[in-house]
């Protein structure tokens, strides 16, 4: 068995860190008075929400320069605050864990988050039926449900055991269902916010278990301890924990075979989309994965599942992503193919977890980046989505062009900006297992960074370049399109992550920043010998294969014009792709519709049969059924019987498995 | 005062102001009044009784005894335990929140405040007697009384079919009671046997009683088992609750659901466990079995109600079951959490009927097809019955999380494959909150009962205009400062025990221990395992 670098033993939280709850209160505090303050917040509540999550953030970036200037062994802290469910030997501690691994999230969470919240001032500036200012009540919710998320988040990544994960965990979940469904009188936003939830929640339930189990093993749900002994359990119950932790991570990060939900989950505005569909909650997965590497450390079988479950989805993802023409759904999916990526990096264990986190920071980046794009895209053109009624784009927003472009050019993996650091070491680490698993998991990379850069290829193109596609249209309200560009608070978020998406990659990734930073908490990077493919090709052959992608893309979409309605008459891939796979009829055929049926079945039986089974052993008994039967109105006798007979029932069923 | 006359106190006091209220005919609000000030003291008392319990002190607490019948050794002796203790402080908590929450109901025909609310109050003082009871032929014959208030206060008061609804529990609860009634003078002659004269006295019951052989016990327990059963409910005894839920009084099912259920989870604990140990332990897995169907069952059929009401009940059957499972699966993390969530379960269903009663307050119909996007209309409305939801379907962060979190993990170690089925009811909770959510609040305005305040669905035209709005909001108000104020506390508490129910647990842990102690039982999982 390999040893790895364990993760440092924590020592208590002190200075700056002691004050570590304020990151959580901030944004929940914001929450809190714009939904109880009502609409006498209207006015000044999306200001509010702002402050606090960039307050949060400059308090963060104190706590991030107070940690830099340890020592690397002292920078694993805890900070107790309460003891939140104590019962006997269970104790649950309310506590945070203030570790490099989540400062890295504090520092993405709020600074993404307070980007966003600049951007959504703008972007929610009119409310559905067009009202401003002290009128819009829309905005202030919006920006109450952004704050309780950034304060669930937070939680998420800063609490100290399994079961404060879990309560940000959850928290963020219905952050999201309430975002998803913030149009709530849409019928599709609906749907798709409960189909969020209740996805997540057969995650959650994956999640649950796994720390059910860690309890009758161990005692104990907190990191500290679960991690310090976790070579205690046996090897079965060490996979079984992975296999259970990897069902929660798939349901918050749209991995397969939960991925349905994240392209649906687009009905929500579009800074939610950038937010929490892209840039923070769907990598909780892999934070979880990462987070857990003292356990995943010890189960190879474990690791090997959540590698293959990364790459399927990498793949799955970039594949739909080809054939939709809804601007955010292209993204979405490209979302889940990403964390794909992240999941298949995590996946590979001491050689990957930091690799991981690395390609979430860059992509929190780039696809924040982008999703603002799109919704800049959207704010000028009516909310339209569709990619077909775009085109020629360039000129009406150039600064959204720019930005969103350099955050394309990110994704794809174009040489020295973020992306190409991130995904070329991923794919590279795949490429470096043993035998064919090098060869299967490298390969499935490879060919997903080829398919990435053919759908945004194929994105940019359709919307930023050719025909003007939407000269003479109107949409679906009935309006002409007037393509233009968005104000400065949404622009400049969109400029910032920008520069991020270009500087990101070669800022963390040089002399190893990044990966040496998050040492004290993922244990260091290892660098397996041999593999399928040595590190030094890796560069020439994904750069080759985007190309490729970007050729293909051209040829299809640049050279000949883009049909303004999708083309019915496609091949078999086509058709498949754009029925997401058939991933939801799956789940229409083998839950949803058994599901109704039962029910109904079920409250059928119940009206009918289980007070007429009742009734009937009554009427056994009593002998008097006729009489029974027309006593439905509620009589002495009937029931006496009933109740009688259900009692004789039980006890006869008791004492069956007694003497038996 | 000292803890015995505190307890006395919070019997009699209900008692008494129902006496009061019973005379104050000829004016409501006067009546009314009175119920609250009434109501209001009593929480008072609460508050003192639970400053005066110790938890770290004797087995039962703030005690006292009076011969009743010498002749048959029955006294009229009253105490608490931490258990007991949770349970009389949510009384005290929700019967003003009813009374407030039914302030403006609309009475029957020739029906007074006077009666309704006296019931009410009388209902509270049998309710606190039963569980600070300490003698057992005195919880019998107040497990029966309860009976009286509420089967007027459902029959008298309640919705179209309330004769047959009132009926049908009434008798279900009588006959189990009458079966529970063997068994209760079962135990006074197998102590008549051991001890030579024959006695009630709960302490004594326990310490003599749990050494008879098995299937005496098994017998013994039986009696008092369906009667608990039915009264919890537990699948397949259930069918009277959706009835008696739907028919009742929004008010009077708060209490019903919240606190009178209980009576059954609470006598699980107080009787059968302590009483009968052997039967207990070799029954267990069966009372599993009924508990996780309940908590399947009883969700699937939540999700296929159209009926308010029903649904609420529905989901308190699958409510129940989790409750079973936790005092079943014998691990203190679980029966702690098992209490704990009688108490959570009474604050968030409680919260989620007065929520759907203020639907239905608003669109007179109690189908859920007959709404749908009352948000528009109602935000704050449907912002209370989001947080009754996930209160529900047991969010972290609300309270009813650290219950059922308790129950799962505290039964996993003992009965792993029950856990894991049961956590199947976490999904489906979210299922039929978020469901009934969406088709009552979400989407464009529609239903019968929504368009029908816009003179009739044919008078839509496009629902969702903004125009149609505009005519419904003068006719759809959003909550009232009195639905405001009823609603407040029962969020302050959702969230104040899903951060910090510490204070509670603290108070139920001993009590949950010693209640293992007498089942002879010690968690597998220990502390410095």
């Amino acid at each position: 068995m390999e040893t790895f670098l364990a993760v440092q033993e924590p020592l208590a939280a002190s200075g700056v860190a002691e004050y570590g709850w304020l990151l959580i209160a901030l944004p929940l505090f914001g929450a809190a008075v714009l939904l109880l303050g009502g609409r006498r917040t209207n006015a000044w509540g999306h200001l509010l929400g702002c402050a606090t999550v960039i307050a949060a953030f400059v308090y963060g970036l104190a706590l991030f320069l107070s940690m830099t200037g340890l020592p690397a062994d002292e920078r694993v802290r805890e900070l107790h605050l309460f003891d939140w469910i104590p019962v006997n030997a269970l104790n649950v501690e309310f506590g945070l864990r203030i570790d490099p691994l989540s400062m890295v999230f504090v520092l993405l969470i709020t600074g993404v988050g307070a980007l966003i919240h600049i951007y959504s001032v703008g972007y929610m500036s009119h409310d559905q039926a067009g009202r401003t200012g002290a009128e819009n009540t829309e905005r202030r919710r919006f920006f109450a449900y952004l704050n309780l998320f950034v304060g669930a988040m937070l939680v998420l990544v800063l609490g100290n055991s399994f079961v404060t994960l879990y309560l940000g965990w959850e928290g963020v979940g219905l952050a999201s269902y309430l975002l998803i469904a913030f149009w709530q009188h849409r019928p599709a936003a609906a749907t798709a916010a409960k189909k969020a939830f209740l996805m997540n929640r057969v995650g959650d339930v994956g999640l649950a278990l796994a720390i059910f189990l860690m309890f009758a093993e161990l005692g104990t749900t907190q990191y500290t301890e679960v991690f310090a002994r976790a070579g205690e359990m046996p090897t079965g119950v060490l996979l079984a924990i992975a296999l259970l932790l990897l069902l929660g991570a798939c349901g918050k990060s749209g991995q397969f075979p939960l991925q349905a939900w994240l392209p649906d989950a687009m009905e929500g505005p579009t800074p939610v989309s950038a937010l929490i569909h892209a840039a923070t909650m769907v990598t909780a997965g892999v934070y979880l994965i990462a987070r857990s590497n003292p356990i995943y450390n010890l189960t190879e079988d474990g690791r090997l599942v959540v590698t293959i479950i990364g790459a399927l989805t990498l793949l799955i993802g970039a594949i739909i992503g080809c054939a939709y023409d809804d601007i955010k759904k292209v993204l979405a999916y490209s979302t889940v193919s990403q964390i794909g990526y992240m999941v298949l990096a995590v996946g590979l264990g001491p050689a990957g977890y930091a690799l991981g986190i690395f390609h979430l920071l860059t992509h929190g980046f780039f696809k924040a980046g982008l999703f603002l794009g799109a919704g800049s895209v959207m704010h000028g053109m009516n909310d339209e989505v569709n990619m077909r009624r775009f085109g020629g784009l360039a000129k009406h927003m150039p600064i959204t062009f720019v930005t969103f472009g350099l955050g394309y050019l990110a994704l794809i993996g174009f040489p020295f900006l973020s992306g190409y650091f991130s995904k070329d070491e991923i794919v590279a680490a795949a490429f470096a297992q043993e035998g064919w698993r090098g060869w299967v998991f490298g390969g499935a990379a490879a060919l997903g960074a080829a398919l990435t850069a053919f759908y945004m290829t194929r994105l940019m193109l359709m919307t930023f370049f050719g025909e003007k596609r939407w000269k003479g249209q109107k949409s679906a309200d009935g309006r002409e399109y007037h393509p233009h560009e968005s104000p400065a608070s949404m622009t400049v978020p969109m400029i910032v992550l920008a520069f991020g998406s270009v500087f990101g990659g070669v800022l963390l990734y040089s002399g190893d920043r990044l990966l040496g930073w998050l040492e004290p908490s993922l244990g260091a990077v290892a660098h397996p010998e041999g593999g399928a493919l040595p590190h030094s090709v890796i560069p020439f052959l994904v750069v080759g294969l985007s190309a490729v992608g970007v050729l293909l893309a051209w040829l299809l979409v640049g050279r000949r014009p883009v049909p303004a309605t999708a083309p019915a008459q496609v091949s078999f891939p086509v058709r498949a792709a754009r029925a997401d796979l058939y991933g939801n009829a799956l789940n229409e055929t083998l839950f949803a519709r058994p599901g109704t049926w039962l029910t109904r079945a079920l409250v059928y039986v119940d009206n009918r049969g289980v007070d007429g089974l009742v009734n009937g052993i009554a009427a056994l008994l009593g002998g008097s059924s006729g009489r029974l039967r027309r006593a439905q109105t509620g009589f002495v006798r009937s029931y006496a019987l009933s109740i009688l007979g259900g009692a004789v029932l039980l006890t006869a069923a008791l004492l069956v498995v007694r003497f038996t | 005062m000292s803890g015995s006359v505190l307890l006395l106190a919070l019997l009699f006091l209900p008692l008494l102001g129902a006496l009061v209220v019973a005379f104050l005919r000829s004016d409501d609000r006067v009546a009314k009044g009175a119920a609250l000030g009434f109501s209001i003291a009593e929480l008072a008392l609460v508050v003192a009784a639970w400053a005066a319990y110790d938890p770290a002190g004797d087995r039962i607490q703030l005690g006292s005894s009076a011969e009743w019948i010498p002749r048959f050794g029955v006294h009229f002796a009253v105490g608490v335990d931490g258990i007991a203790l949770v349970m009389i402080a949510l009384i005290g908590i929700l019967v003003p929140i009813v009374i407030g929450g039914s302030w403006n109901d609309r009475l029957p025909e020739e029906r007074t405040a006077a009666g309704f609310y006296s019931l009410i109050l009388l209902m509270q003082a049998l309710m606190v007697g039963v569980f600070a009871a300490t003698d057992v032929l005195l919880f019998y014959v107040l497990f029966e009384a309860v009976l009286v208030p509420m089967y007027f206060l459902i029959g008298r008061f309640g919705g179209a079919r309330r004769q047959y609804a009132a009926v049908k529990f009434f008798l279900y609860s009588l006959l189990g009671g009458l079966i529970m009634l063997a068994s209760v003078i079962g135990v006074y002659v197998v102590s008549g046997n051991q001890l030579g004269s024959g006695t009630f006295d709960w302490e004594t019951l326990v310490a003599t009683v749990s050494t008879a052989d098995t299937s005496t016990q098994i017998w013994l327990f039986l009696g008092f088992f369906i009667a608990f059963a039915i009264k919890a409910p537990l699948v397949p005894l259930h069918t009277w609750l959706p009835d008696a839920g739907a028919e009742a009084p929004i008010g009077v099912g708060v209490l019903l659901v919240g606190v009178l259920d209980k009576i059954g989870t609470y006598g699980f604990l107080r009787y059968c466990l302590p009483m009968f140990p052997d039967a207990s332990r070799e029954l267990a897995p069966l009372v599993l079995v009924l508990a996780v169907a309940g908590v399947i069952y009883g969700a699937l059929l939540a999700v296929g109600q159209d009926d308010m009401k029903r649904f609420v009940s529905y989901t308190s059957v699958a409510h129940f079951g989790f409750i079973a499972l936790g005092v079943f699966a014998f691990t203190s993390q679980a029966q702690a959490g098992a209490v704990l969530y009688m108490v959570n379960h009474g604050i968030a269903t409680g919260m989620l009927f007065l929520v759907v009663g203020m639907v239905i307050a608003r669109g007179g119909s109690r189908n859920i097809s007959d709404y749908g996007g009352l948000a528009k209309l109602t935000p704050v409305l449907a912002g209370m019955f989001v947080v009754a939801g996930l209160a529900s379907l047991a969010l972290p962060g609300t309270n009813s999380f650290v219950s059922e979190f308790l129950v799962l993990i505290g039964a996993f170690p003992t009965q792993p494959v029950f856990t894991v089925i049961a956590a199947v009811g976490m999904v489906l909770a979210a299922l039929y909150v978020l469901w009934v959510y969406q088709r009552v609040m979400q989407g464009p305005l529609r239903g019968n009962a929504v368009l029908g305040l816009a003179g009739g669905p044919g008078a839509a035209g496009d629902p969702s205009s903004e125009g149609l709005a505009a005519r419904l909001a003068s006719k759809v108000p959003d909550l009232s400062r009195r639905e405001l104020a009823v609603l407040a506390p029962l969020v302050a508490l959702v969230l104040f025990l899903g951060v910090y129910p510490q204070p509670v647990l603290d108070v139920i842990t001993p009590s949950v221990d010693a209640t293992l102690t007498e089942l002879g039982v010690t968690d597998p999982v220990q502390e410095g395992n």
